[in-house]
Order: C-alpha cells, then sequence, then structure tokens
C-alpha cells in the first residue's frame, strides 16, 4: 500500500461478506495445470506465473489491483424489480440469485467504481462471470446506466471489463432490452465528449458483445479471451464444418480489425493511465515514484504509473 | 390452407373430409345430401378454428409466427407501399438479402422501409437466408436509416427474423459490433422510427432494427431474447422442452404489451395470419399510419428523446405478482 490509503478511506459497503483465501493453498493453473500458490496467483492478477494464461478475477480483485493504492468508492446502482417475470426452469429465478450471491459474496453480476488510476480520475464497471455466468439483466443495465451517469457527472472517462455469456434469460425480453437500454449509456458518454473505454475479459459472448461491449471508443482485450456474438458450438452445428485455430480468441478479432488492442493484464492498468490521459487532455503520467500528497494538490498534477504499492 | 401446424392437425382432418365429400358430390348424381354434409364438416372446421386460436400456447404462437405462409416483409412492401426502390449493400464488403429495405412512399409519404425477409419458396428462402441477416445487412440498413435522417424521410422496419446468422464469415465481420452500430442507429435517428414484429423477433438481430419510437406486434407474434428450443437447451438441458421454456420467457405480444416492450397490439383474422394474408396486411398498414401520424410534427430532439426514455425506462415494472 502507498500513502494514498492514509488520507483516502476506503468506503466498503458490500453488504455480503468476502471470501477469504489462506494465502499458503493451492490451486491448478486452467490452462497448463501447473500448481501454484493462492498467493502467487494473485500477486501476478490471476495470470499464470507459468504459461501466462488469464484466468478469471472478480471485479472487486481487479478494481484493487487496478485503482491508486486500491482504494475505490463504489457506485449505488439501483434495485430493479426482482424476478420481474416469475420465471421458473429447473429452479425459480430467486433461488438461482440465492445461491449466485451467497457462492460470489456479491449482490449482482456488476461493480461500478469510482476512483483514480494514476491520479487520473475515472468510473470503472466490471462484469463478474462468476454471479451466473456475468449475464446481462436488468442489473447490469442499471449498472451501465449508473456508470454512464457518474461519469458524466464527474466529468471522467469510464472504463468497462466486460465478462458474461450473454443475456440473462431469467428476465426474458427485458434482458434483451438492456443492449438499447445500455447502448443509450454509451450515447450519453459520447455526447458529454468523454472517453469510453472497453476491456473484454474471457468471455465476453452474445448479447452483452452485441451492445454496449463493442462500443468503445478504445476497444482493448485481454489475451485469449473468447470474444463473439455466436458460440463457436452453435456456428459449427450450423455451418458443419470445423472452426479454425484460435477463432473467436482476443487475437483473431485483432488481426480482423474487430479490435485496437490486445494487452496483457499485468499492462492493462499503465495502458489504460496513458490512453485516457491523452483523450482528456491531460499531461503524461509519471512513471516512478510518487511525489507526497502535499506537494501535488491541484488537479493539473502529474500522474503516476508505476507498481510500488 | 396447404401447410397445417401439427396442433392443428385435428383441424386439417374436418377440412380434409369435407374436400372430400365435395369432390365425390361433383361426381354423384345426387349432390344434396352430401353437401349437407359437408357444411356440417365446414361448421364443425369453424368451430374448432375459432377455439385453438381463442387461447394459443405461447409455444404454439411461435408456431404460428414462424409459419411459412404468414405474409412477409416482402408482401407487406409490395402491398402497402408503392414506388419501392430497393437500395442495397453496405458499400463495404457485400449484399446481404436476408434485409431489404429502400425508399418507398406509404400513402404518397415518402419512407425508407427496411425489414428482415425469410423468401418464400426453397430458392428464395436459401437466397434470404431465411431471414437471418450477416453484417452487411445491419450495416446496410445503419446506411439506410442514417440516408433517411439525413433526407427526414421516416423509418418503417418489419422485423421477421430467427435471430442474426451464426456462421463463421459472419463473426470475422463483426456481427455483434453491427448489431451493437444498427441500434444505436436507430437510438440516433431524427425522424420518426416505427417498427412491427410481424412473425420473429429474434433476439439481438431484432433489436438491431426495434429499437424504434412505437414498438408494434402483430397479435401472434413473438419477441424474446432467445429462442424458446434454445433456452430450454440452456435452462432445462433438452431441446424437448420448448413448451416449457416459451411459457417461462414470456414472449407473446400481450405479455410484451404488459411490460411496456410492446406499444400496440395488431390484431390477426381468426386463424392466424396465414389465413388471410391481404386482410393482415391491411390492418398493419392502418396501424402503421396511425402509429406515423402519433409522431408526426415532432422535432429531431424530440424524437430522440422520446426514444431515449422508453428504452431507460423498461424494465421499471415487472409483471404483476
Ligand atoms: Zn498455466
Amino acid at each position: 500500500m502507498n500513502w494514498i490509503s492514509n488520507y483516502v478511506r476506503p468506503r466498503i459497503n458490500s453488504i455480503f461478506s468476502r471470501r477469504e483465501v489462506p494465502d499458503n493453498l493451492w490451486s491448478k493453473c486452467d490452462d497448463c495445470g501447473a500448481m501454484l500458490f493462492h498467493r502467487e496467483i494473485r500477486d501476478n492478477l490471476n495470470v499464470c506465473t507459468n504459461c501466462g494464461h488469464h484466468m478469471a478475477i472478480t471485479p472487486r480483485d481487479r478494481f484493487e489491483t487496478l485503482f491508486d493504492g486500491g482504494v475505490f468508492a463504489e457506485i449505488d446502482v439501483p434495485e430493479p424489480v426482482a424476478d420481474p417475470l416469475h420465471f421458473r426452469d429447473q429452479k425459480k429465478y430467486p433461488d438461482r440469485m440465492r445461491s449466485a450471491q451467497k457462492s460470489t459474496g456479491e449482490k449482482e453480476a456488476m461493480l461500478v467504481a469510482h476512483g483514480e488510476i494514476g491520479r487520473t480520475p475515472i468510473v470503472a464497471a466490471a462484469q463478474d462471470f462468476s454471479f451466473m455466468g456475468g449475464s446481462m439483466g436488468m442489473y447490469v443495465g442499471n449498472a451501465i446506466v449508473a456508470a454512464a451517469e457518474a461519469a458524466v457527472e464527474h466529468r471522467c472517462p469510464l472504463i468497462l471489463f466486460s465478462a458474461a455469456g450473454g443475456a440473462r434469460m431469467q428476465e426474458g425480453i427485458l434482458s434483451l432490452m438492456q443492449m438499447p437500454r445500455t447502448t443509450v449509456a454509451v450515447q450519453m458518454l459520447k455526447e458529454a465528449g468523454l472517453p469510453y473505454i472497453v476491456v473484454l475479459t474471457h468471455p465476453t459472448t452474445g448479447g452483452v458483445t452485441a451492445s454496449y461491449a463493442m462500443l468503445g471508443d478504445v476497444q482493448i482485450a485481454e489475451p485469449n479471451a473468447l470474444i463473439c456474438f455466436a458460440g463457436p458450438r452453435v456456428i459449427e452445428q450450423t455451418i458443419r464444418e470445423k472452426l479454425p485455430e484460435g477463432f473467436q480468441r482476443a487475437e483473431y478479432l485483432l488481426e480482423h480489425g474487430m479490435l485496437d488492442r490486445v494487452t496483457p493484464r499485468k499492462e492493462l492498468r499503465g495502458e489504460l493511465i496513458t490512453i485516457t490521459r491523452m483523450l482528456m487532455g491531460l499531461p503524461p503520467a509519471i512513471h516512478g515514484d510518487l511525489p507526497s500528497p502535499d506537494e501535488t494538490s491541484t488537479s493539473s498534477a502529474p500522474a503516476e504509473d508505476s507498481e510500488t504499492k | 390452407m396447404a401447410h397445417y401446424l401439427d396442433f392443428e392437425k385435428p383441424l386439417a382432418e374436418i377440412e380434409g373430409k369435407a374436400e372430400e365429400l365435395r369432390a365425390i358430390a361433383r361426381q354423384s348424381d345426387d349432390p344434396m345430401d352430401v353437401e349437407e354434409e359437408a357444411n356440417a364438416l365446414d361448421r364443425k372446421a369453424a368451430d374448432m378454428l375459432k377455439s385453438l386460436y381463442k387461447e394459443l400456447t405461447p409455444w404454439r404462437k411461435c408456431q404460428v409466427a414462424r409459419h411459412p405462409e404468414r405474409p412477409h416483409c416482402k408482401d407487406y412492401i409490395d402491398a402497402l407501399f408503392t414506388e419501392f426502390t430497393p437500395l442495397s449493400g453496405d458499400r463495404n464488403f457485400g449484399e446481404d438479402q436476408a434485409v431489404m429495405g429502400g425508399l418507398a412512399r406509404l400513402n404518397d409519404t415518402p419512407v425508407m422501409v427496411i425489414g428482415h425477409e425469410k423468401g418464400h419458396d426453397t430458392q428464395s428462402r436459401l437466397r434470404r437466408n431465411f431471414g437471418m441477416a450477416r453484417p452487411e445487412g445491419y450495416r446496410k440498413a445503419i446506411r439506410l436509416m442514417e440516408m433517411a435522417d439525413k433526407f427526414g424521410l421516416p423509418v418503417i422496419t418489419l422485423v421477421d427474423t430467427p435471430g442474426a446468422y451464426p456462421g463463421k464469415g459472419a463473426e470475422e465481420r463483426g456481427q455483434s459490433e453491427a448489431i451493437a452500430r444498427s441500434t444505436e442507429a436507430c437510438l440516433s435517428l431524427g425522424v420518426p422510427l416505427v417498427s412491427v414484429i410481424i412473425g420473429e423477433g429474434g433476439s439481438g438481430g431484432a433489436v438491431a432494427f426495434a429499437t424504434a419510437n412505437r414498438v408494434a406486434m402483430l397479435e401472434h407474434s413473438v419477441y424474446s431474447v432467445i429462442s424458446p428450443e434454445g433456452c430450454a437447451s440452456i435452462l432445462w438441458k433438452d431441446a424437448e422442452k420448448m413448451r416449457e421454456a416459451a411459457q417461462a420467457l414470456r414472449l407473446t405480444a400481450e405479455d410484451l404489451h404488459k411490460l411496456g416492450v410492446c406499444d400496440r397490439i395488431i390484431p390477426e383474422p381468426l386463424g392466424g395470419a396465414q389465413r388471410d394474408p391481404e386482410g393482415t396486411i391491411r390492418t398493419v398498414g392502418r396501424a402503421l399510419k396511425q402509429l406515423l401520424d402519433e409522431l408526426s410534427g415532432k422535432d429531431a430532439g424530440t424524437l430522440r428523446a422520446d426514444r431515449r426514455r422508453k428504452f431507460l425506462e423498461l424494465g421499471s415494472k415487472g409483471l404483476a405478482a
């Protein structure tokens, strides 16, 4: 932790308790199978230290390493009508919700926060794939609208980390309507002249890619992330042929002109600082140690881009 | 009727029997008593049709919405519009015939009309890709919407698609980006945008056209985030549970009207649009005129704000408990 946590108190308003994992537990990389210390993976932002595979990271863990000093203020998201369709498949929707809340310790599939990255104020929104596949229902729609409104209010960029299997079927047409709804949110940013940066993480598919996740001013993806509208299995069933190696992965999309960049998670923070500061017309970030806060209290102060935490 | 749906089989039997009797009557010396019997069968068939269609289950509505003899986009354009001038291509990659669009007049007023076309026989279905658009289709639609905006022409979209095409090339050329941009184009229009779901409103492929000031649905059309079969195979792990899924998804015009997604339900003739395509098309024509009248005289800013408000507010209410 650097000095910033001493004068900005983190606001903790999650009503659910966080999961704590002891540091000495082993986990297995889902790609190469290497056994790694939980702590080792966590310190490496959930990227395998053996093969570089990017594993899922929760919005909260991401924000703790993204924001300066791990400090961010959660932005309240209006609660939608619960179970609007009284949806029931093999389970009742409210039961699925409860079990997702219990296993993730989160209220819903998106976390929105305001804070600084490299002394650059931003609003960030991150989707939680571990919460019902990150699916986009009314809450996620509300979260994106709230994030856009907060960005407009603070006159700062919105950085959105997407991860979702698609729309939340249990909210039927109302989940589909989040496509136009979140597009309205993107338009608010556009009209306010504020940057909207999308970081696509594994996996981002379905209605989510066909709305807010593809409308960024800058489109960045994490390595090897699956990004598609229709999933590879559906396509194989439709066209009855084998798909090429790497099809619908981040690098493949980059090659086909659908992305600006593919950036490893460890380099992402620095890159986001660089891009947002240029788009906001701010001076370049300072690399290295920060001056003490008293000397740099004006808003035009240079930013830090150090990994000194 | 050449094509009966599975739940119409008892009806098909009765109608078939009546037809047979009449065929016999034509060859017999005393057609009178046969004719009486045939008339009785006709009455029975009419009653059955009425009771079958009085309360269609959501799954049956899906079947009616997909009926091959239901009027399609081209039928509406041919019958309702004059001087239709098709415009082609996305100026980038190709011309997608799953989407038709062009300049036309509706009651003499110039408009831009855009819609999904499924085709009516094997050849045209293949050419139209069963109404499943590729990125070029959405990009053509964007181009036409922007042209309409530039020249102040109202836009009418006719939605009838199982969904966007899930293919290799479509993905490579940015299916999701094309759909997202098309939705964005709908929201940006400074001219009235009226949309009618005439058959299937399949997921994102439908939203890309239906992010409109007014969304109307034909009585037996459906509009859903996923097909009942797709939903069933994911949530029930059994595609055969499509009846349950159709029920749970709330995809009928009636439910969508309650949820505020559909502004107006356009009634269909007894037995569905396929039993009286001309009548259905005329009713849709009248509805289109009324919906456009409601929006006429509004300036660009008001129309955009109206559309934006409509979609921002969606989802603030669920179905009553
Ligand atoms: Zn590994």
